[in-house]
């Protein structure tokens, strides 16, 4: 019972972290209606630039830790939006139009691309910071096991709580949100009526990555270790976050990365952990084949 | 159209230069946390190091790039408006260029079977011709998935997996030949299409895209887990190759064989074998080809067509398009298990290793960087794209990273592809007038 409720924090951590990538990807492809296939790597590119900051931090002996998470937090978010702008503005903006798949595949391009930048710039090898904080508090302590709630993973939470609470109000309360919103029901009445549709899609995707700049932050601060490999999985993970929650909600994104964040580190923890993968991708199969819209997400319907 | 009539300005200097400006301040802020500065290890801890004279560089770079670029551009604009000016007033390039294709695609053919035969004493060449025409057959095989029947699939590697470990597993267990496990892979890969298409063709494009997707990898994450099946990820060796009709391709052939070069009296040469794949891979690919042109004219090949157009107008006239994306998918997965088996027999060797998401990505994009639906497109971008990072050799790290950057650009520059055709196989010979007045 313990050890299911140390799973089930571990769980809900994971989760967090995977919803906020979602979110990225729900959004984008929520307003142009095509997965943003380099956002996996935009999310690697954050981890490097906290690992980048960690180390020039304790280079420079900061050792108030709020502040230094402040400070590295809004770096990242800075440059890697910098990284989503330009992600739109070349493989995406110059294709708007074009068909379905070349958006994609310029995408897929990029995600290779970022890749190899980060291999070749910044090593090929593991990177490894030492803790930044460290410790937690017990919540159980039964005779063989004890529960834990790291400090780490209470700010992760709490973290992930907060921005989705502003971020949902943006959406639906400030201009920009609307804006967002009508470009994703119709971008040619949008446009007519004053709207700027291609700023709001470049402000759609620098928010996907300040978001996914987070969660790198997060990653680095909880795992210790990033390497130029991570966006791949994380990125697909996340897009089946998005998937199950229904694509195009943004509440749908968060619950799906709970829930497929929950659903890992159970399979990990008492069934096979080498097969954590296939778990994800199996309840991804079964989702769209039973629910195709999603948890929370409306039924498509098929105009002609 | 012709009514139509577009404006253009050129820059002035000073907006080149603010246009440059505004692109090298992009550059700097991109620039400075992965080339400006980077992590080194420090005996067991990290430290950081400063790069700045690269990073001017890169500013630089894109600085003088950006201006170079729009100048080129403009350029390029001038002189295409000036051309489309002269194609409206005489039509008729269209024919021209399908016939050019058409003349290409004859000497490339002539150049295929010759090249081994030229370059007979040079192994890196045979060996890189091998490798575009086995990217050519996957291509092939995925177009008639992604091209024709319009259903995009970025699993595609696991059926090439699937081929391949049936071959490597039946041949070093069982001891069967190339020549009987071929059909045999090919129907097992196509009963995986089929097994895997049946619950998700319902699904829409994108769906479809990142459900192929997660297959790919659960085939590949089962190969590299269960290892009393697969042998993990230390892989399959000594898996035999192909023989020349029972003749061996080998300096002592076994007990009661006879090798290739007794046979015709030459003396043993280790390209011999190679050549030979070479023609068995062409061939093969040859055989793709004309298997999939020939189903293009036959109802289910235009049935693709048209799913690929339309699918509602399509179940409106009752087409039942499961069926029809079934087909398209299971013959798709019979020539990726094809290139499968050949893959398995020329290396000798295979390991999951092979068949990650980024050889799926290759593929797809040699499919659409050709033009979907193209053939000839097809055969112009794997060799494109395999020529590319051999090129990059030289500086081998930079291979990836040349290839993700022309995926990009040459996205960018041509959307349809580079021979893009999407031109039904067969039309009706309508009465021309009366269809171009309806338009």
């Amino acid at each position: 019972m313990a050890y299911a409720l140390q799973q089930l924090i571990n769980g809900l951590t994971l989760g967090a972290m995977y919803g906020l990538i979602a979110i990225g990807y729900t959004m984008v492809y929520g307003i142009i209606g095509m997965i943003n296939f380099a956002h996996g790597d935009i999310f690697m590119v954050s981890a490097f630039i906290a690992v980048t900051c960690f180390t020039l931090l304790a280079a420079a002996d900061v050792s108030s830790i709020p502040l230094a998470l402040m400070f590295v937090l809004v770096v990242t978010i800075f440059f890697t939006s910098a990284y989503g702008w330009a992600v739109e503005r070349v493989a995406y903006r110059p294709l708007r139009g074009a068909t379905r798949l070349a958006p994609l595949i310029s995408a897929i391009g990029m995600s290779i691309f970022l890749q190899n930048t980060v291999q070749l710039t910044q090593g090929a090898r593991v990177k490894p910071i030492p803790p930044v904080i460290e410790g937690g508090i017990e919540v159980w302590n039964t005779a063989d096991f004890a529960v834990q709630i790291g400090w780490s993973q209470l700010l992760i939470i709490v973290t992930t709580v907060v921005l989705m609470v502003a971020f949902n109000w943006m959406i639906s309360h400030t201009a920009f949100g609307r804006q967002q919103r009508s470009c994703e029901q119709d971008r040619t009445m949008a446009a007519l009526l004053g709207v700027n549709v291609d700023r709001t899609i470049s402000l759609t995707f620098m928010l996907g990555a300040a978001l996914a700049a987070v969660a790198g932050v997060m990653v680095t601060v909880y795992y210790g270790v990033v390497d130029f490999f991570i966006g791949f999985l994380a990125g697909i993970k996340a897009f089946t976050a998005a998937v199950l929650g229904g694509i195009g909600s943004l509440p749908g994104a968060m619950l799906g990365g709970l829930l497929i964040g929950l659903i890992e580190s159970f399979w990990a923890a008492y069934l096979w952990a080498e097969y954590k993968d296939v778990a994800t991708f199996g309840i991804l199969c079964l989702v769209l084949m039973l629910r195709p819209s999603g948890l929370l997400g409306r039924p498509e319907v098929e105009k002609v | 159209m012709s009514a139509v009539v577009f404006a253009h300005h050129g820059m002035t200097p000073a907006e080149r230069l603010r246009d440059a400006g505004w692109v090298a301040f992009v550059a700097l802020v991109l620039g400075i946390p992965l080339i400006g500065l980077t992590t080194v290890d420090a005996g067991g801890r990290l430290e950081v190091a400063t790069r700045f004279g690269m990073l001017a560089l890169f500013v630089a770079v894109a600085f003088i790039g950006r201006i170079a670029l729009r100048l080129t551009l403009d350029h390029l604009r001038v002189r295409r408006l000036g051309r489309e000016r002269a194609a409206a007033a005489a039509d008729g390039g269209r024919g021209l260029a399908q016939r050019i294709v058409t003349v290409l695609g004859w000497f490339a053919l002539g150049a295929a079977f010759t090249l081994p035969l030229i370059f007979s004493g040079n192994r890196y060449v045979v060996d890189t011709a091998t490798t575009v025409l086995i990217y050519v057959m996957l291509g092939w095989g995925l177009n008639v998935v992604v091209g024709l029947a319009g259903l995009l699939d970025l699993g595609y590697v696991a059926f090439y997996a699937v081929g391949a470990y049936s071959y490597a597993l039946l041949s070093t267990q069982y001891g069967w030949g190339f020549w009987e496990a071929l059909p045999v892979s090919g129907a097992l890969a196509a009963s995986f299409g089929i097994l895997l298409g049946y619950p998700i063709l319902r699904l829409r494009g994108d769906y479809l895209a990142i459900v192929t997707l997660g297959f790919g990898e659960i085939i590949r994450i089962i190969l590299v887990n269960w290892t009393e099946f697969s042998n993990g990820p230390n892989g399959i060796s000594s898996i035999p190759r192909p023989s020349f009709f029972g003749l061996e391709f080998t300096r002592r052939p076994a007990e009661g064989e006879q090798s290739f070069a007794a046979f015709f009296g030459l003396d043993y040469s280790p390209m011999q074998r190679l050549i030979f794949l070479y023609y068995v891979i062409l061939v093969l690919a040859l055989l793709t080809h004309a298997f999939v042109s020939r189903l293009r004219k036959l109802p289910v090949g235009r049935a693709w067509e048209a799913l690929r157009e339309d699918e509602i107008a399509c179940r409106a006239m009752g087409m039942n398009t499961t069926n029809i994306k079934l087909s398209a998918f299971a013959i798709g997965a019979m020539l990726g298990g094809f290139a499968g088996v050949f893959f398995a027999a020329r290396q000798g060797f295979i390991s999951p290793e092979s068949f990650v998401f980024t050889e799926s990505a290759i593929v797809l994009a040699i499919v659409v960087l050709g033009g979907m639906g193209s053939q000839m497109g097809v055969v112009l971008a794997a060799t494109l794209l395999v020529l590319i990072p051999e090129f990059g050799r030289n500086f081998a790290e930079y291979r990836m990273l040349l290839f993700g950057a022309a995926m990009v650009l040459i996205m960018v520059w041509k959307p349809g592809g580079l021979l893009s055709h999407r031109e039904p196989t067969l039309r009706l010979d309508a009465p021309a007038t009366g269809t171009e007045g309806a338009r």
